[in-house]
């Protein structure tokens, strides 16, 4: 497919935002200024100010002499980069791939987008009138490369399209300015009286190259086609990404699901045919007075069943704010993995933890109570007991090592372990009663001491020894005295966990 | 004329059962597990796996006991690799202790809620799974409709559930649509043979309700992965050890 590009020059950017903003200027001619080595300089002025003969970097006095009457604003540094990066955004309604073009403009890659406003004309037609709707002045063009499109819009004919073809033809009356070039090639190609592209684009490259640089041939060949020119877009375009534009702006919940289910049916049947599965998911709605709404659902295991992906999202669309309307409906799959085939079976068995339908509940509970709640653990290298167990990273990790059953350990384990008073006999027997929340228990069997050393290169604390111990009704406790009996350093009798 | 009495009335004594909440589905397994003389409290003389379990529990020590009977019997529920689901918002399951009751730790999923009140809607979602062979669900209460939302579910996916009740003493525990209710208990622990330290964990089994079957206590080790009976097995005399060194 050709290439298309469609380049967007805002003439009066900075002062159109101030027109927007403050309505009352529109009409009379007002300026910007900054100052600049000790006075004041216009940095832009508006239509009915250049009417009148004030044009860009005159001092402000100046102006003044000229229309007594001048409206002068304090310009906003960075203002025009601000601009253009929010107005790229906007724009992401017509393309995907939106670059802004400092100081002024805009780039858009419209390969492939045109026929969805019925044509080109129609597209570049919608885009001029959408911006001009917002209070911009724009001047819009299209065609083959980028820098050809930047060309026409500012020196060319407005609002003309041309097809990759007639790129040339277009660019040859045009002034050398409009390649892009530094000051002084402009001025140095004015002097030798090539004042049209027309003029030097048969001219051999070579002579060019050692009259003109390396940079102007670069520009002319972007220009023309014959190099590739890097565009940045305001947006990285994921590679798993629909997009569904309303007609008319949307409103109802009953619409926005629909939208939802359309969108995640062309999205499952491609990633079903890649073979791959959904982990992250955003769903994304563009509303027509320039907001946007953002849901995200994640699920535990890659996905690729619209009817799941549907529930999990509905729960969450309730978030979403129509506003004026819904205009634009994307949906992104931010994190995609591949789906390792499934041996289909004719009967239903527990197939455990590998299971669509099990990892669908989860997905299911962790979309109403949040994520982080569900848990799966593994061994883990350590003796001391809170350190024994980690989290599994994923749903079918298997253990590293083995689980240890040779010390016994309890089936509740309490989260922060209960000081206790203990009567235990010198120097490591077992203790013979506890007394825990009020209650005295005699100790009848007892096993241990189990010394469980703190890690050293991981905290630093003193040393447990553990007991299992049973009391007159059989109930099982294990208690830890914390360090060792002596005068200077402070040891404690704590509860730790119940057996079974 | 007598028999043919007899067998209307055995014949409708079966289609009573599964009105009752004993569904024996194709994918039902017999759980054995040794659990001997407290199979013979139920209709079939089998375990029921497809229904809702009610165990009562006051206090730490008493949960600690009916859990570890609970996992008794999911070991014998999980050995077609199967996985289970377990509710909770204040969880104090140690997963390495699992091993001790044939269980692979890994194959349990703990739900931890931060609300009480949603541990209910979890198990019965968890318990319309039927990628699972078990849930359980640790709540101090469950309303009559709440149970009988639980049995309804666990009709169609043919899951077992157990709910666990830790609740403060002296409370009139309310009337459920649970197909049983549990209270376990500890009991003294003791070598045959009469060595010192602490020996396989003993539990006072009571079966307080049981549709269709009769109620009763028990007495069960946990003793080499399965279920002992003790009630009968005379106690060794004790000597008294004495500590040297």
């Amino acid at each position: 497919m050709a290439r298309r590009f469609v380049s967007i020059w805002f003439p009066q950017l900075t002062t159109d935002w101030f027109a927007i903003r403050q309505p009352a200027l529109s009409c009379s001619p007002f300026v910007l200024s900054a100052p600049s080595h000790g006075r004041m300089l216009i940095t832009s002025a508006n239509v009915a100010a250049q009417a009148q003969g004030i044009y860009t970097g005159m001092p402000v006095a100046d102006a003044r002499a000229i229309v007594p009457q001048l409206a002068v604003l304090d310009d906003i540094p960075d203002l025009p980069g601000k601009l253009l990066h929010r107005l790229a955004e906007w724009c992401i309604r017509f393309t995907p791939f939106v670059a802004a073009d400092p100081p002024d403009g805009l780039f858009f890659d419209a390969t492939g987008c045109a026929h969805l406003w019925g044509g080109e004309a129609g597209y570049l037609a919608e885009i001029t009138r959408r911006l001009n709707k917002r209070g911009y002045a724009v001047q819009a063009a299209m065609a083959g490369t980028a820098g050809a499109a930047w060309a026409i819009a500012r020196y060319g004919k407005k609002s003309f399209i041309s097809d990759g073809i007639m790129d040339t033809a277009a660019l040859l009356p045009l002034p050398p300015q409009s390649l892009r070039l530094e000051t002084e090639t402009i001025e140095r190609l004015h002097k030798l009286g090539l004042s049209q592209i027309r003029d030097f684009i048969t001219m051999p490259p070579a002579a060019m190259r050692r009259r003109f640089g390396q940079h102007f041939i670069k520009r002319l060949y972007q220009a023309l086609g014959k190099e590739e020119e890097p565009l940045l877009p305001v947006l990285p375009v994921e590679p798993y990404q629909e997009r569904l534009p309303a007609l008319e702006p949307i409103v109802t919940a009953a619409g926005i699901e629909i939208a939802l289910q359309r969108l995640l049916g062309v999205l499952c049947r491609r990633l079903l045919q890649e073979g791959k599965g959904l982990r992250i998911a955003r769903f994304k709605c563009f509303c027509a007075d320039g907001k946007t709404s953002v849901i995200e659902t994640g699920t535990h295991q890659a996905s690729c069943s619209a009817a799941h992906l549907f529930k999990l999202f509905e729960s969450k669309l309730n978030n979403v704010e129509p506003g004026l309307g819904i205009e634009l409906f994307i949906l992104e799959a931010l994190q995609t993995e591949d789906i390792l085939p499934i041996q289909e079976k004719l009967w239903k068995t527990d197939s455990g933890l590998n299971d669509t339908r099990l990892s669908e509940l989860l997905d299911r509970l962790e979309g109403k109570i949040g994520s982080g709640h569900i848990h799966r653990y593994l061994p883990d290298e350590h003796y001391w007991p809170e350190r024994s167990i980690k989290l599994a990273a994923s749903p079918l990790e298997k253990p590293g090592t083995a689980w240890r059953n040779d010390k016994p350990r309890p089936l509740h384990l309490l989260h922060q372990p209960e000081p206790v008073e203990v009567t235990a006999p010198i120097p490591d027997y077992p203790p013979m009663l506890f007394r825990y929340k009020g209650v005295l228990h005699k100790i009848i069997k007892a096993d241990g001491p189990e010394r469980i050393e703190q890690e050293w290169w991981m905290a630093e604390g003193q040393h447990r020894d553990y007991y299992a111990v049973e009391d007159e009704e059989g109930r099982r406790y294990w208690l830890f005295r914390s360090g060792h009996y002596t005068a200077e350093k402070l040891y404690q009798w704590f509860l730790h966990g119940f057996f079974a | 004329m007598q028999g043919s009495k007899a067998d209307i009335i055995a014949q409708l004594q079966k289609d009573i059962l599964p009105l009752q909440g004993y569904k024996h589905g194709t994918n039902s397994i017999a759980v054995d597990a040794g659990l001997g003389p407290v199979r013979d409290a139920f209709p079939n003389g089998l375990f029921p796996v497809s229904a809702v379990h009610e165990f009562i529990c006051h206090g730490k020590e008493d949960a600690a006991a009916t859990g570890g009977f609970i996992l008794g019997i999911l070991a014998a529920l999980m050995k077609n690799a199967g996985a289970v689901l377990w509710v909770s918002s204040s969880r104090t399951i140690f997963p390495p202790a699992l091993v001790f009751f044939g269980i692979a730790p890994e194959k349990i999923i703990f739900a931890d809620l931060p609300n009480e009140k949603d541990v209910l809607w979890a198990v019965e979602e968890a318990l319309k799974c039927d990628a699972l062979s078990a849930v359980v669900g640790e709540t101090s209460m469950l309303s009559f409709t709440a149970s009988r939302r639980l049995q309804l579910a666990v009709e169609q996916s043919k899951v077992t559930g157990f709910i666990l009740r830790n609740q403060a003493r002296n409370i009139n525990i309310n009337t459920t649509a649970c197909l049983t209710r549990w209270k376990i208990t500890s009991l003294e622990s003791s070598f045959d043979n009469g060595l010192p330290g602490l020996g396989f964990p003993r539990w006072k089994i009571a079966l307080l309700k049981v549709r269709n079957g009769r109620p009763g206590n028990w007495q069960l080790e946990w003793n080499e992965r399965r279920f002992r009976d003790i009630m009968h097995v005379t106690p060794v005399l004790t000597i008294p050890q004495k500590k040297t060194g």
